[in-house]
């Protein structure tokens, strides 16, 4: 039998798409519903009218930078910060200060909002960042980010810091027991979850002394944080995006 | 006829240069010296046969990496029925030194050195025996 | 065929060298990158992107409007683009090649680029964008390279291209179409999320791209004497006109909805980019620079004493060109992330590595289209 160099071309192009083909099928993300029974979705509170950081208090950011090695870069444009403080008034811009003119000054801690429909996920082209559905955590894999920050364009708060440079001679104590990043990877909070699976509460919860910080199931209606939210009127940063924040701040 | 020297002698140079690292070490009469590791002192075995982890330990770090990273696996049971941290860090180097086993070996064999340290940290210095 | 690209004059070595030179320096930046990281440029983490990517967004535009020259000759048998479609192909595969290199100098971990091919996510647009640039580049690669093969051996262009070319038109439209889409869907900046950014994408591809095929046409009626004809290069300009028209519509429709609905974090953005924002004015001269070149240029190209014939045609393009270079890639890829989400203004300002790097990436997308454009000259001088 023989065949032609124009047979044997078309062949070897059907198989190699049909290879291609199947890497791709097997590659796919399969979306994870494991834990979907537990149902638990991880929320924090911020009762900012506690929050000190006006007068030099900074406990939550020290914690969680002492504890996940979050770099001190001295060109603050490109800084990287994982919880950090803000205005009430740069956070909540439209909200009238009419109603409260104490509130518009006061200081308020950000993190990323652990969305339950986050646009930073939507957008990242390797998985890299995703949101972990058996308890609503939005992951960071640092193996896998390549790097272009989609991610920090998608996301409506700017919780997301980009290592420009390599960030290990900005950090001043390296913690042991958690990685440090290199440069060329996004990264921002990860609700401690390397804490959480030891069964321990985020950094900056724990190191807060005014209490100013509450962490719970937000899915447990007997929780901490429910019955807090029950008995405070809280609002979210733009909820109209319809991303589902799971950062309350308690007005 | 002076061309067809020059071209064979061209070939016979460029096949010598182009087979060197094979006969080199013959030449020079040398023998091969593999690194003298250290290995660990309190522990008697590691996570899998040391043939498995010669043949592929880079594949059981990144099988441990992605089940920890993605799926929230931090826990392993080995084929020796023990449980591990998935944990480069406290599991790996609690026992071996990365600059006196992990880089000997790697810089040895000029097998590229590993992203693995742009990250992840080493606990503190073993003292092991030196094989 | 390559023969055709290694035989020249003086002055075609000169500027070969030139683009050598430059792509050796731009090289030299990029390795400084690769050691030192991102931070060598001056992009920031309210401003996470900037030149690179707005090279990429404009020079898509540029690639996607080869589609302009394509479909009138092989959907409606304008014969007239005979001599103008391989040179729309080659210059989309130079085009495409450029804003992959964009992409990947803007990567904070390059060697990792695969890692969207091997892990596919359908549900980002930048997943679709690789797949559909790949695409394009293969489709214009494959069609370029097989047509100006039949030339060299005086054959016809075998049928089974045909598909191809025809694939190619709205696989055109789509690569810019999915490139608005990176920006579009973003509901985290108001200034991108427009359902009239793919149209306007694509309305000012359709007159950058022309504009640059015109003025890379007249260049080689100057050098080679390669001339597709009065009638093509009329109907091109045609094409630039209405299509920058438009563009200009649409932008001024952008400014309506920001301005009367006055929603702050609508008109901020505007306010950034043509008045100034915060103390923050840099790249307003360049806005107004822009605007004026445009009414410059279309006043040129529909004024009764100028717009019949050809006298202000090199002048009309240049000027659209750069226009649009300004508009659609810094105006819109820094307007948009200025201010931030939390309202900040931040100063952005691109560095020297940066724009080595960017220039480095130019003279190659430049030194690709002059050695395809030799070769096609070449091969269809013997034919």
């Amino acid at each position: 039998m023989t065949i032609t160099r124009k047979q044997f071309l078309m062949f070897a192009a059907a198989s190699l798409a049909g290879a291609a083909g199947a890497k791709v099928v097997s590659g796919a993300e399969v979306v994870r519903e494991i834990g979907k029974k537990d149902g638990k979705r991880w929320a924090m509170a911020v009762d900012f009218q506690k929050c000190r950081w006006d007068q030099g208090c900074n406990q939550c950011s020290a914690a969680c930078n002492r504890t996940h090695n979050v770099p001190n870069l001295p060109n603050k444009a490109q800084e990287v910060k994982w919880i950090w403080k803000e205005k009430y008034q740069t956070v909540f811009r439209q909200e009238s200060d009419v109603v409260n003119p104490t509130l518009t000054s006061h200081p308020l801690s950000l993190l990323c909002n652990h969305c339950s429909k986050p646009a930073c996920t939507k957008v990242c082209p390797t998985g890299a960042t995703w949101k972990r559905e058996e308890d609503g955590v939005v992951m960071m894999d640092w193996h896998r980010c390549i790097g272009c920050r989609y991610c920090m364009a998608a996301c409506p708060y700017g919780s997301r810091s980009f290592n420009f440079v390599d960030p290990r001679p900005y950090v001043a104590n390296v913690n042991p027991e958690f990685p440090t990043r290199t440069r060329g990877v996004v990264e921002k909070c990860n609700f401690c979850e390397e804490r959480l699976a030891k069964g321990q509460i985020p950094a900056c919860v724990e190191n807060c002394s005014e209490r100013a910080l509450t962490f719970g199931d937000q899915n447990d209606a007997n929780s901490d944080l429910r019955r807090l939210l029950a008995s405070r009127y809280a609002i979210q940063r733009q909820p109209e995006l319809g991303t589902g924040p799971a950062i309350y701040y308690l007005i | 006829m002076r061309e067809r020297i020059l071209i064979f002698g061209g070939i016979a140079i460029f096949l010598v240069l182009f087979t060197y690292p094979a006969w080199h070490a013959k030449a020079a009469s040398t023998r091969a010296n593999p690194p003298k590791l250290q290995l660990p002192v309190d522990a008697k075995e590691c996570v899998a046969p040391i043939s498995s982890m010669r043949a592929a330990h880079m594949q059981l770090l990144v099988d441990w990496r992605e089940n920890a990273v993605r799926n929230g696996v931090r826990r392993v049971h080995a084929s020796n029925g023990k449980g591990y941290d998935a944990s480069l860090t406290r599991t790996c180097l609690g026992c071996h030194s990365r600059s006196e086993f992990c880089d000997k070996c790697h810089s040895y064999s000029g097998v590229s050195t590993p992203s693995c340290w742009q990250c992840h940290n080493e606990s503190k210095p073993v003292s092991g025996r030196v094989q | 065929m390559i023969e055709n690209a290694l035989a020249g004059n003086r002055k075609y070595w000169l500027w070969i060298s030139a683009l050598l030179v430059l792509i050796v320096i731009g090289a030299l930046f990029y390795m400084r990158q690769l050691t030192y990281g991102l931070g060598v440029t001056g992009l920031s983490r309210d401003v996470t992107w900037g030149l690179y990517i707005s090279q990429f967004t404009f020079f898509v535009g540029v690639a996607a409007s080869a589609v302009m020259v394509v479909l009138p000759y092989y959907l409606h048998d304008y014969k007239q683009f005979g001599k103008i479609t391989i040179l729309g192909e080659l210059l989309a595969v130079a085009a495409v090649t450029m804003c992959m290199l964009f992409i990947f100098v803007d990567m904070g971990q390059p060697a990792r680029v695969m890692n969207v091919l091997l892990h596919p996510t359908p549900h980002s647009m930048m997943f679709w964008d690789m797949v559909s640039l790949s695409g394009y580049l293969l489709l214009n690669g494959v069609v370029a390279f097989t047509t100006l093969s039949s030339d060299r051996k005086g054959v016809a262009t075998p049928h089974w291209v045909k598909p191809f070319i025809y694939l190619s038109i709205p696989w055109a439209v789509s690569i810019h179409t999915v490139t608005a889409f990176l920006y579009s869907g973003l509901a985290a900046r108001p200034f991108w999320m427009t359902a009239v950014l793919a149209p306007r994408f694509l309305a000012s591809a359709f007159a950058s791209g022309p504009a640059l095929l015109i003025l890379l046409i007249l260049v080689l009626r100057r050098t080679t004497g390669y001339d597709p004809g009065a009638a093509a290069l009329g109907k091109l300009k045609t094409i630039m006109t209405y299509a920058a028209t438009i563009s200009v519509f649409f932008v001024l429709m952008e400014l309506f909805t920001a301005f009367y609905s006055g929603i702050p974090e609508h008109r901020e953005h505007f306010e950034f980019l043509y008045a100034g924002l915060d103390g923050q004015s840099g790249l307003v001269p360049w806005m107004w620079v822009s605007v004026i070149l445009m009414v410059a240029a279309l006043s040129m190209l529909y004024s009764p004493r100028t717009r019949v014939g050809n006298q202000v045609l090199a002048a009309s393009c240049v000027c659209i060109f750069i226009s649009l270079w300004i508009e659609k890639g810094m105006g819109l890829i820094v307007g948009g992330l200025v201010p931030s989400a939390l309202g900040s203004v931040a100063k952005y300002q691109p560095t020297m590595p940066e724009w080595g790097i960017v220039i480095g990436i130019w003279a190659i997308g430049s030194l690709m289209v002059t050695v395809f454009y030799k070769i096609t000259v070449g091969v269809r001088s013997i034919s």
